[in-house]
């Protein structure tokens, strides 16, 4: 099975473990990433504003990019997976945005929101099946408690991302279970981190992290997992913090046994960035 | 029409959120985790534009505050969108010359160097145009 795959500016970068695991995983699951051409950051956070149409034309672009090749578009940060839903939402449904945003693109083809938008654990449970990733699990992570993270960007607004539950979800708890983890659920799982806060009101967002963490620690977890680079910085600056914090994508190449390759190759691009 | 009726309409249009849908349960602000940093409550600013009172918002610290985390999306039964009103109020003041609310020089001192680059494209896109 072939996916576009839209990786975004921070997975390139800061993120590029996050990445690097997900590739990895992917092949060893028996599916490709395939990377959309000349891709666009989606902006990292959702346009609110009905009047704004500029700012979500990266996104049209990229999901255009999947139509022309009949795939469906797969992501792994969670902010990614955020803008390009809704922008797809509104391609779909709100008739001024599609006829504007089509009117700057000018296809041969208007995009009307045909391309199915899926976030790599929404791949991992409905075209691969954490059933079937449980029987390809070589180095099962047994006695690991680990709390999932969810944060806001993943969940809300439920309708429109249609990702889990946005008040009880149980995805990443059923993918610990899978790698043959501990799920740890603990109350402020799918509470916010404070998101682009920390740029500016470091305190603020330092507060709302320690909440996260002491929730998590208080109900056992030893480690708590994440898809978003903004919420794994912001949890590494809470200031109570003893927990590590790592990507989802980390653990799931540890548990099929691709951890150490991929770790290498990272190694590698990282001199020839050097050099 | 008076220009406070054009603001309260401009931050309506914006939005797309209708103050009168609002049955005043305080939900949102029972769930907004920048609760307590805010000046005028998530609660409060469907209000603020019924009474044509933009000015206040407008100068109001709380959009400095909002997450855009929808919380109070998320949770409000009559499906009013506070947040959304929220962002509105912001962007009619970053949408002004000289109005933004993070400058590029500032960044330098705000860097370190496990910042990831997804916080300061969020950061550009809600605090200046």
């Amino acid at each position: 099975m072939k996916y576009s795959y839209y990786p975004g500016c921070t997975l390139r970068t800061k993120a590029k473990d996050l990445d690097d695991y997900a590739r990895a995983s992917a092949k060893a699951l028996g599916f490709e990433l395939e990377e959309i051409e000349d891709w666009q950051c989606c902006g990292g956070v959702y346009p609110l504003g009905t009047d704004e149409i500029a700012n979500k034309l990266s996104c049209v672009r990229a999901l255009n990019a999947a139509k022309e090749k009949e795939q469906e578009l797969v992501t792994v940060c969670s902010a990614c997976h955020h803008v390009m839903k809704r922008v797809n939402d509104d391609m779909r449904n709100v008739e001024d945005i599609r006829t504007r945003a089509n009117n700057y693109m000018e296809l041969d083809e208007p995009y009307q929101g045909e391309t199915e938008v899926l976030h790599f654990l929404e791949v991992l449970r409905d075209k691969v099946g954490f059933d079937e990733l449980a029987k390809k699990v070589v180095n099962p992570l047994k006695g690991q408690k680990i709390g999932a993270y969810y944060g806001c960007l993943l969940l809300r607004p439920g309708k429109i991302l249609a990702f889990d539950n946005p008040e009880n979800p149980k995805i990443m708890e059923d993918f610990i279970r899978a790698i043959g983890a501990e799920p740890v659920i603990y109350p402020y799982r799918n509470e916010c981190c404070g998101g682009y806060i920390s740029l500016k009101e470091k305190d603020m967002a330092k507060g709302m992290c320690d909440k996260i963490t002491e929730s998590a620690e208080g109900f056992g977890a030893d480690m708590l997992i994440t898809a978003c680079p903004l919420c794994m910085y912001n949890l590494n600056k809470s200031s109570k913090k003893e927990i590590p914090v790592v990507y989802f994508t980390e653990l799931l190449a540890e548990a099929l046994g691709v951890k150490e390759a991929c770790a290498g190759a990272a190694g590698e691009d990282e001199k020839e960035v050097q050099a | 029409m008076s220009e406070k009726k054009k603001q309260a309409e401009l931050i309506e249009e914006i939005s797309g959120v209708n103050p009168l849908k609002c049955m005043k349960c305080g939900k949102c602000s029972a769930t907004c985790p920048s609760y307590n940093e805010m000046d005028i409550k998530p609660h409060q600013f469907v209000s603020y534009v019924i009474n044509e009172d933009v000015e206040s918002l407008v100068n109001s610290e709380s959009l400095w505050k909002c997450l855009s985390c929808f919380a109070c999306v998320e949770r409000c039964p009559r499906d009013v969108k506070p947040g959304k009103l929220i962002d509105a109020a912001r962007q009619m003041v970053v949408r002004q010359r000289g109005q933004a609310y993070l400058s590029p020089d500032e960044i330098p001192e705000l860097l370190d160097p496990e910042l990831p680059q997804q916080l300061l494209v969020s950061a550009f896109r809600r605090y200046r145009r």
